[in-house]
């Protein structure tokens, strides 16, 4: 049997390396159906905020080739719902629950991480710092190392525990601002968040969002993906945590080989409802079939 | 009502005119899930990497007699296609039964109007036998654009009284569902409108019903992603802000919308 327990440091210790991405997975309970949450890794929830959002104007998707716009806009409850009403019923599960955090500036950020460090069972957040910054103008934190930073010293003083996060991937160089999070006390780095995209309907003569942009993801961003998790993962010491296009467990074994310590499935989930399960096993199967006893052995081989 | 994964074998295929088409379908293990209501929808993987996403259908018609369900699809795109392409005797990936229902509880001997446009009527089928076996007396209105979209007037009749409308005259009366007078007289006794097809059909519908202080239930076809409520990609602004209509819907009572 392979080992796949990955400790990803400060108390976030995964019974496999395989989450959910935040925005794919609901809260867990949608897939309850489906597949058992307690085989994950963890899942990561719905990106939270201070506030409640009403999210952007439907149309809010649009398919690709091999992938699919998305401009949801952070619609949620807020982080006193979730804590009030989702986290009673999901904090009993035998699984890592994180919560992604999303803020509209460096203070909404902050008091959200602190009013999520009452909950006992929940390990780790996970920092979406791509959302617009609104005093620089909705230029994204994510963006600009001096922005990245910023947000991320401000979370590290609210919240105790394991601080991951995520990166934009609308970026020039991925490994500055993974090295300016990590100066700033990332615990972990996850990416890639979604590629800014655009898609028109040319008969209605108009783009298919709302928004007129919006966030690439599926197997399509997948090279990239894989590209941008080998430059982060050889640029810091922090464990990577890789995304964006997982569908298989091959697909998933690239972002290992290529450097992560822990994946997460995202917009497969739609695909498929068991995509998470899929996954996992065949990475067993491969390790397996390859007579590979842990995942260390092939962790950042390239 | 769990919802469930799994292969159907497609039993019958038929192609209808105007590019519609109506499956027969077996699920591979034999028993179809408990309580389909009519009114809700699956979620089809197109085959052979048609499309990456799923794709919603409205349940035409379920028999727990035979295990049988029954859809009818219009072919519009790639994923439609590839769907409606498969032989008989060939499996298609679905997730079922997704989102509500519409209302079926009335006093006997009430008097329920259906509203379908094109293949809006698809999730109508199921509906009008439901209330016709609760003995809820069941009128229809089934709008096209012209008489080779009426692809399945023929089902209806058992369970109702069926009045046809054309935009282009080539069969039943003459104009738009809104315009026919049979469906403004029948709005008269009835006791609630229930209403699929396109969106300036069922605003128009929403909007006489409300004339008339008459309830009425339109099922909205959002475009989805996951169908379980979990992307948000789905919603429709209501009077309690965006919800999901793949779970609050897709069936929706005019007064929680913001028409
Ligand atoms: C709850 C629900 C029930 C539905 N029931 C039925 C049904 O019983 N029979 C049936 O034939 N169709 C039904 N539809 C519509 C059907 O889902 C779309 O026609 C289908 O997704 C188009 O996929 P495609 O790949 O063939 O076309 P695409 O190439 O994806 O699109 C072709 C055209 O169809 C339009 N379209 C795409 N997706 C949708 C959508 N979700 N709703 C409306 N238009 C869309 C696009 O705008 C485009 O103009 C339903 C939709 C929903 C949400
Ligand atoms: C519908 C949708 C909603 C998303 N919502 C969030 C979110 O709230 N917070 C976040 O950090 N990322 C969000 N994402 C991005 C995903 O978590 C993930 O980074 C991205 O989709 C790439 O992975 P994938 O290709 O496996 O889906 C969302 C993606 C999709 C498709
Ligand atoms: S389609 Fe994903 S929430 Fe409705």
């Amino acid at each position: 049997m392979v080992k796949l327990n990955v400790n990803l440091g400060k108390g976030l210790t995964l019974k496999n390396p395989v989450l959910t991405a935040s925005g794919t997975f609901g809260f867990g309970e949608e897939y309850s159906p489906f597949i058992d949450l307690e085989r994950l890794g963890g899942f990561i929830v719905k990106g939270t905020t201070l506030e409640a959002r009403e999210g952007n104007p439907y149309p809010r998707m649009a398919e690709t080739p091999s992938g699919m716009l998305n401009a949801v806009g952070l619609q949620n409850k807020g982080v006193d719902y979730f804590i009030e009403h989702i986290y009673p019923r999901i904090a009993g599960l035998d699984t890592e629950i994180l919560v992604n955090v999303s803020g509209k500036s460096v203070e909404d950020y902050a008091e959200t991480a602190r009013r999520l460090s009452l909950l006992e069972n929940i390990h780790a957040i996970e920092l979406n710092i791509s959302c617009p910054n609104v005093k620089q103008g909705g230029m994204a934190y994510g963006t600009t190392c001096d922005g990245a930073s910023e947000v991320v010293s401000a979370v590290r003083q609210a919240w105790p525990r394991h601080l991951m996060v995520k990166l934009s991937p609308n970026v020039t160089s991925i490994k500055d601002i993974a090295l300016a999070v990590e100066g700033a006390g990332a615990d972990s780095i996850s990416l890639i968040n979604t590629l800014l995209g655009m898609a028109v309907d040319v008969e209605r003569r108009r783009p298919y969002l709302s928004t007129i942009t919006g966030g690439l993801s599926g197997p399509a961003v997948r090279p990239v993906a894989v590209r941008m998790v080998w430059q982060v993962a050889k640029a810091v010491k922090v464990p990577v945590v890789g995304l964006g296009g997982i569908v298989s467990g091959r697909d998933a074994l690239e972002f290992i080989m290529a450097g992560a310590s822990a994946i997460q499935v995202g917009t497969a989930n739609f695909i498929n409802p068991e995509s998470t399960i899929k996954v996992l096993e065949e990475i067993e199967e491969f390790c397996e079939r390859q007579g590979i006893k842990s995942l260390d052995e092939i962790r950042g081989i390239i | 009502m769990a919802k469930v994964h799994q292969n159907f074998t497609i039993t019958q295929k038929c192609e209808l005119s105007a590019g519609y088409c109506l499956l027969h379908l077996k699920p591979a293990s034999g028993k179809l899930p408990e309580g389909i209501l009519p009114g809700q929808f699956v979620e089809i993987l197109a085959p052979d990497n048609a499309t990456m996403l799923r794709r919603p259908i409205s349940i035409h018609f379920v028999d727990y007699n035979t295990d049988r369900i029954s859809l009818l699809i219009r072919r519009v795109g790639n994923g439609t296609n590839a769907i409606c392409d498969l032989p008989e005797g060939e499996a298609l990936d679905i997730v079922l039964p997704l989102g509500n229902g519409f209302s079926e509880d009335f006093e006997a001997g009430a008097t329920v109007i259906l509203v379908g446009g094109g293949v809006g009527v698809a999730p109508l089928l199921y509906q009008a036998s439901k209330l016709k076996d609760k003995g809820i007396r069941v009128k229809m209105v089934y709008g096209a654009r012209t008489v080779d979209e009426l692809v399945v007037a023929e089902a209806f009749k058992p369970y109702c009284e069926l009045e046809i409308t054309t935009d282009d005259a080539s069969a039943g009366t003459p104009g738009r569902v809104t315009d026919s007078v049979c469906f403004r007289e029948y709005l008269k006794e009835a006791a609630m409108v229930q209403c699929c097809g396109p969106g300036p059909m069922m605003k128009a519908v929403a909007a006489a019903c409300k004339a008339h202080g008459v309830a009425c239930e339109v099922s909205l076809e959002n475009m989805m992603a996951c169908g379980l409520g979990a992307c948000l990609c789905c919603v429709e602004k209501t009077v309690k802000g965006n919800v999901c209509v793949c779970t609050e819907g897709p069936v929706f009572n005019i007064e929680k919308l913001t028409w």
